[in-house]
């Protein structure tokens, strides 16, 4: 029998398979297309302390082989999702889900992480220091390793659950920010978020998206979220969940042996509400043919 | 309540030009989920990473008709393949028109005529015939105005160019309609136009650049009087009065 467990400092997941932050909304509209208690657990969609409308549209651009967003965190606030957002899920999903939360300044990530902490269906507090599509915060905090170990520190100080630092690949030497966020007392490490691009319309000659650049993802950011995770993974000691472009169980297993102990899925779950559904029950299949018994043994 | 992913398998089995860069595609298949016409579907196409939300021009037990134009490379690929295809397609998007009014008015524009088709026939099966206005470029642009005209109470057709019915815009063939509520789709400074002209309550149906076309990514969100709503979910209808125009 496939062995399908991760364990991510503490919190035992019955697979690795998590649909990432942004692209599972709180987990409601996915359980149309399937049973989502299957998941190892999921990631809800970046929360800040106010709520926020987030960017203009168009928000969103297609590429080869991926895309482009610039929401800009849309969100209800922390509050309301504390209040009506959390509760629901505990209606529908009997696991621990993972709370993204985003802010424009330490205090804000702080005010977030001390609302979560009193929340018993989240195992896992993930803090994007990393979104590209806000001015004046988010990335900020995740290009320059003296900031995101700021962040660390502070979110660490009075965080009740694991906390995982969510990092930006748009940056000279993630090793170095990794490191710094290890040292700052991180418990793990979330990555890659999305690559900083841009398309333009021929006919008007302008930009496509609103915010003019947008965040890329999905499979055409998939070596380059391999290359980091690998990196990233060989320079720290705590565990990393590796994203960017994974699409099927073969990905989730590349993944893992770059260096990952749990994966989470993004883009992917917007053009196939099915594939997280699908890679799980690819797993244990894929993991015959390349003889491996249990996908923690992948991460030595 | 869940799906299998296998619901979302249709057979094209017609795909035909029937005006300039204009098709229309007939898929077989599992058609459940559609439950009111302006619903939309979202169309794997191979080659493209994102899906392309198309309107239900009409549907039945079997079947669901979709009227598109080929605008760029995704549905000029579409235009180019053969019946026999299947394609994965997510269906009953959107929350779709609800019927209002004894004597309603239908306006549509080019491309946002076809999700007017299926709201024309819901009307007739009550025995309410519709007065519709179609806006086109060009005479070769025209389509579905004889198929309108089986259900309706009248049809008016204007051009751009004059070359058919009225020369201008869908609003320069309002005069002396008797209407009691409109519905309307198309570009959106027709829907502006319109908004300005009618003076009755009425339905919109909006266009957005999707991400996912079911709720899930936040990529096609607007304000709205009653709050912010994703247009592929608490739209792509919204009412008059809940616009902020
Ligand atoms: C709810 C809804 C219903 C629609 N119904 C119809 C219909 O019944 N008939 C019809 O002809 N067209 C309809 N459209 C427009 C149709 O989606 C676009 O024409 C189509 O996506 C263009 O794809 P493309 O690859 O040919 O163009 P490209 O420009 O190459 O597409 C690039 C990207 O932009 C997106 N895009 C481009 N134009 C639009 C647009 N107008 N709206 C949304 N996304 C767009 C594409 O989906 C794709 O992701 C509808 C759009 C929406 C949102
Ligand atoms: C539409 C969209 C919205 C996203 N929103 C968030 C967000 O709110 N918070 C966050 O940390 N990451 C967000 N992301 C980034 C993803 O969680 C993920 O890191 C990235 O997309 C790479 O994975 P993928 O290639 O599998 O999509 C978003 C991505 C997409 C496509
Ligand atoms: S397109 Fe994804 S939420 Fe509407």
């Amino acid at each position: 029998m496939a062995d399908l467990k991760v364990n991510l400092c503490g919190l035992e997941l019955d697979n690795p398979v998590i649909p990432a932050s942004g692209t599972f909304g709180y987990g409601n509209e996915f359980r149309f297309y399937y049973d989502i208690n299957i998941l190892g657990s999921f990631v809800f969609k970046g929360t800040t302390k106010d709520a926020r409308f987030g960017n203009m549209t168009p928000r969103i651009a297609e590429t080869p082989s991926g895309m482009l967003n610039a929401v800009g965190l849309q969100n209800p606030g922390i509050d309301a999702v504390v209040k009506t957002e959390l509760p629901k899920i505990e209606k529908f999903f009997k696991k621990k889900v993972i709370a993204n939360i985003s802010g424009f300044s330490v205090d804000e990530f702080v005010y977030c992480t001390e609302k979560i902490n009193s929340c018993d269906n989240v195992g896992i507090i993930e803090i994007n220091i990393s979104c590209p599509n806000v001015h004046g915060g988010g990335i900020s905090f995740g290009v320059s390793p003296e900031s995101a170990a700021e962040v660390t520190k502070a979110v660490k100080a009075v965080a009740k659950k694991p906390v995982f630092i969510k990092l930006s690949p748009n940056v000279t030497d993630i090793t170095e920010i990794a490191l710094a966020c290890e040292v700052a007392g991180a418990d793990g490490l979330s990555l890659i978020n999305t690559l900083i691009g841009m398309r333009f319309n021929l006919r008007t000659r302008k930009p496509i998206l609103a915010n003019n650049t947008g965040g890329l993802s999905g499979p055409a950011v998939f070596p380059v979220a391999l290359r980091m995770v690998w990196q990233v993974a060989n320079a720290v000691k705590i565990p990393v969940m590796g994203m960017g472009g994974v699409s099927t169980a073969e990905d989730v297993i590349e993944m893992m042996i770059a260096g990952a102990s749990a994966v989470q899925v993004g883009a992917a779950n917007l053009v196939n509400p099915y594939v997280c559904k699908e890679i799980i029950e690819a797993l244990p299949e894929a993991m015959a043919k390349y003889r491996i018994n249990s996908l923690s043994e992948l991460k030595k | 309540m869940a799906k299998n992913h296998g619901d979302d398998f249709f057979t094209l089995t017609e795909n035909k030009l029937i005006a300039k860069n204009t098709y229309r595609a007939v898929f077989e298949g599992n058609t459940k989920d559609l439950i009111a016409p302006g619903q939309f579907v979202n169309l794997k196409i191979d080659g493209f990473y994102l899906r392309r939300p198309i309107s239900v021009a009409d549907y039945d037990g079997q079947t669901m008709t979709l009227i598109y134009k080929a605008v760029g490379r995704g549905t000029e690929k579409l235009a180019q393949t053969t019946p026999g295809k299947v394609f994965d397609i997510l269906t009953g998007l959107g929350n779709g028109y609800t019927l209002r009014g004894g004597k309603p008015l239908l306006i549509g524009g080019g491309a946002g005529i076809p999700p007017l088709y299926g709201l024309a026939k819901k009307f007739a099966k009550k025995g309410i015939k519709a007065v519709v206005v179609m806006g086109f470029g060009s005479k070769d642009e025209i389509f579905y105005a004889d198929e309108f005209r089986l259900l309706s109470h009248e049809v008016r057709i204007t051009t751009a160019d004059g070359s058919v019915g009225t020369k201008g815009f869908v609003t320069d063939a309002f005069e002396e309609i008797d209407y009691d509520y409109f519905y309307t789709c198309g570009p959106e400074p027709m829907l502006r136009a319109v908004y300005a002209a009618t003076n009755t309550e009425g339905q919109f149906s909006f266009e957005e650049r999707m991400g996912c076309g079911f709720g899930g990514c936040m990529g096609c969100s607007c304000k709205t009087i009653t709050g912010n709503r994703r247009i592929c979910t608490e739209g792509p209808v919204i009412e008059k009065k809940d616009l902020i125009w």
